[in-house]
């Protein structure tokens, strides 16, 4: 997994609550089989004016120009600012891996649903929260503001403005050092080898049905 | 000794390790697998040269991309038009083959959506920690098991490991006492608490459902109200063991026999939260209270009694709140303070796994029974969950009652809940919905959803509108909730 230390950026917003996982990388999208290349689909829906393909070249459709992402000024967006109860609905990782191939490295939120939060963290995309006040505050920035960066720092575990203004923001530990180390977690669960066989001796003597039942 | 809920004595029962900042290591004893989540997992265990960590742990089947449609079906997977969507069951076959991981393939029983299959073959049972790469998996949690979706890098982890790297979440209860009113279903039931508590009501908590109201609800019944517990936020939803319980596993495909039955259903007795147990959350509903659901908006929580108007943007707290109606009353092309009965549908749509059971295929026939679909209604589709309950359902007659009401009768799969085949919704076209989701575009571009009741469904396809489905049902008791 890559690792994620610091990262300073141009922010996008994505103003409204709820976006879900749909709206993020549409289902039809999810019929490959590769980990990447959904970038260009990114927001399909809401970027486009067509509805998009599987497969299509994405450089020749009509783009939304409402939609910030095709707007000079985010074109090289790589922190998205987002409201609260972001990445609900399905369990789709690709999603975050939407967003990784389009360039995002991290997303600053008031909430995001669980299952979304957690996949975040396998790709090397750093999920912050903050408060709402925090986030009322910096999309005013933002779009009061041409150019508006932020510098995120995840040992400090910071969002700092370019005009001084930092939020601090919590997280796991685990989460934290596999993001900075960027580690591979399989390689540390197996590493635990011993303990989930010895787990698995008592289940079967206490549990014996949980076992063998499928072939 | 300290009281525990069930979530808590299911999670210390899985406990295999834990990291001093509360995140552990969680056995799984079960894990269920379907072509959209699994390729990456599959290919990312290859590019590791690691194999399954176990192999009777695993089953898998194809649901969510293959065809309803019976000819297209029995070409096999070659007959899948989509040749992207064939790809991804050939992959899925191929992994399993490769694997030795054991699969219910396309046309094989036993096949079906993958939270219908599992607890229909007693591939779950209670006690058990079950994941899927599916956020819908909260449904097995009806068994009493802590089930819950997992994304594609713990798909990877789970086969590599047979564990999953976890922090324990808070304990939530949604209690509902009293007596259901005729025609309200369990579907009504689970819209009505997400209406209550909202979509992000559940964040970070499992969701145990209580109460005498689930007490006398079928197992089925259950697994249509924790199905949707991730649209109320949470990752989990559960109901305690009881008698149901024990009598639903018996005798299936999966579940131990003899001496090993008798100590499992023993064991599984005690998978209820005990008495002075503390939940961080407690939320009751009054069972007299509700009535069936229609969902108007955009998210599940945006549902209203079918008695009641579409809701006024002016009538919310909050600016946001208020540009959230009023964008999902745009997508939905209605106008506020419009009778929800006075919504037009051009599609119908009676499957997914909230309802495709048997019973939600009973609930259904027993309205469309003697009834014709309205002329204005272009296409009502009723997809059985799985081989089984198209079996049985074909063994009741209900095909034929479907028929000669003009409804298509499918093969089993997800089908229009997610329209990721070619069953779908035409822009600007609305559907009543047996399934769990009404976001923008859920089932085809430019879809409008309406979320409901597998008997309001059928209903709102006589009448060509949604309507209000009792006073045809009062003439006895519903499926679903059993007396
Ligand atoms: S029926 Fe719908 S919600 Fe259920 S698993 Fe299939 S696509 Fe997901």
């Amino acid at each position: 997994m890559k690792a994620f230390t610091q990262h300073e950026g141009i922010v996008a917003p994505m103003d409204r609550a709820n976006v879900d996982t749909d709206m993020i990388i549409p289902k039809q999208f999810l019929k490959s089989i590769q980990r990447s290349g959904f970038g260009p689909n990114l927001f399909d829906e809401l970027r486009y004016l067509d509805h998009g393909q599987p497969g299509q070249d994405c450089r020749s459709r009509p783009v939304n120009p409402e939609f910030p992402l095709n707007q000079a000024r985010y074109s090289n967006a790589s922190i998205l600012l987002a409201q609260k109860n972001f990445g609900c609905g399905s369990s789709r990782e690709h999603a975050p891996w939407a967003l990784e191939d389009y360039g995002f490295k991290a997303i600053i939120a008031s909430s995001y649903a669980d299952i979304f939060y957690n996949n975040c963290f396998k790709n090397g995309l750093l999920p912050v929260i903050l408060t709402e006040p925090e986030i009322a505050v910096l999309f005013k920035t933002l779009y009061e503001q041409e150019g508006f960066t932020l510098d995120i720092d995840l040992s400090a575990q910071t969002v700092t403005s370019d005009a001084g203004l930092v939020f601090q923001f919590e997280l796991d530990q685990f989460r934290k050092e596999c993001l900075l180390n960027g580690l591979d977690e399989i390689g540390l669960t197996m590493l635990k080898a011993d303990r989930i066989e010895s787990y698995e001796r008592d289940r079967a003597e206490q549990h014996p049905w949980v076992f063998g039942a499928i072939k | 000794m300290v009281s525990k809920t069930l979530y808590d004595k299911l999670w210390d029962s899985h406990l295999v390790d834990e990291n001093e900042d509360g995140s552990s290591l969680i056995y799984i004893d079960r894990h269920v697998l379907h072509e959209v989540t699994s390729p990456q997992a599959f290919e990312g265990l290859r590019l590791a040269g690691r194999t399954p960590w176990r192999l009777d742990t695993n089953i898998a089947t194809p649901d969510h991309n293959i065809s309803t449609d019976r000819l297209e079906r029995e070409a096999g997977v070659a007959g899948i038009p989509d040749h992207v969507s064939r790809i991804q069951v050939q992959t899925l076959d191929d992994n399993c083959d490769h694997f030795g991981i054991k699969e219910f393939k396309m046309n094989e029983m036993g096949q079906g959506i993958v939270h219908v299959m599992g607890p229909e073959l007693g591939a779950t049972m209670p006690g058990m920690t079950v994941v899927c790469g599916d956020s819908h998996t909260a449904t097995h949690g009806a068994l009493g098991c802590l089930a819950h979706g997992i994304g594609t890098s713990e798909v990877e982890h789970v086969l590599a490991t047979q564990c999953l790297v976890s922090k324990k979440m808070k304990n939530m209860r949604v209690t509902v006492d009293g007596e259901l009113g005729p025609g309200v279903t369990p579907k009504d039931v689970i819209l009505a608490i997400i209406g209550k508590i909202g979509t992000a009501g559940g964040n970070q908590h499992a969701i145990e459902f209580a109460g005498s109201v689930f007490r006398k609800m079928s197992i089925e019944g259950r697994m249509t109200v924790c199905n949707m517990a991730i649209e109320a936020g949470a990752r989990v939803g559960m109901v305690a063991v009881d008698q149901r319980t024990i009598d639903y596993c018996e005798g299936r495909q999966f579940v131990p026999k003899g001496q090993l039955w008798e100590q499992a259903s023993e064991y599984w007795r005690t998978l209820v939260s005990d008495e002075d147990a503390v939940f961080d959350i407690d939320v009751s509903l009054d069972a007299v209270e509700i009535i069936p659901q229609v969902t108007w908006g955009t998210s599940p929580e945006m549902v209203a009694p079918v008695t009641a108007n579409v809701p006024h943007p002016d009538s919310q707290p909050s600016s946001d709140l208020r540009k959230g109606v009023q964008q999902a009353l745009d997508y939905m092309g209605l106008v506020a303070g419009m009778p929800i009965t006075s919504i037009g549908v051009d599609r119908v749509f009676i499957g997914s796994c909230t309802n495709s059971r048997i019973e939600d295929m009973r609930e259904a026939a027993r309205v469309a029974k003697g009834r014709v679909v309205a002329s204005t209604v272009k296409q009502v589709l009723v997809v059985p969950g799985s081989q089984m309950v198209k079996a049985q359902a074909e063994s009741e007659g209900l095909d034929k009652i479907f028929k000669a009401a003009g409804m298509e009768w499918r093969e089993p799969g997800c089908s229009m809940c997610l329209a990721m085949n070619a069953d779908k919704l035409g822009d600007g076209e609305h559907c009543a919905s047996t399934s769990n989701r009404n976001f923008e575009g859920r089932q085809g571009s430019g879809g409008r959803t309406h979320l409901m009741s597998p008997a309001m469904a059928a209903a709102a396809a006589v009448a060509g509108h949604i309507i209000d489905v009792r006073p045809w049902l009062l003439e006895g008791s519903v499926t679903g909730v059993s007396q």
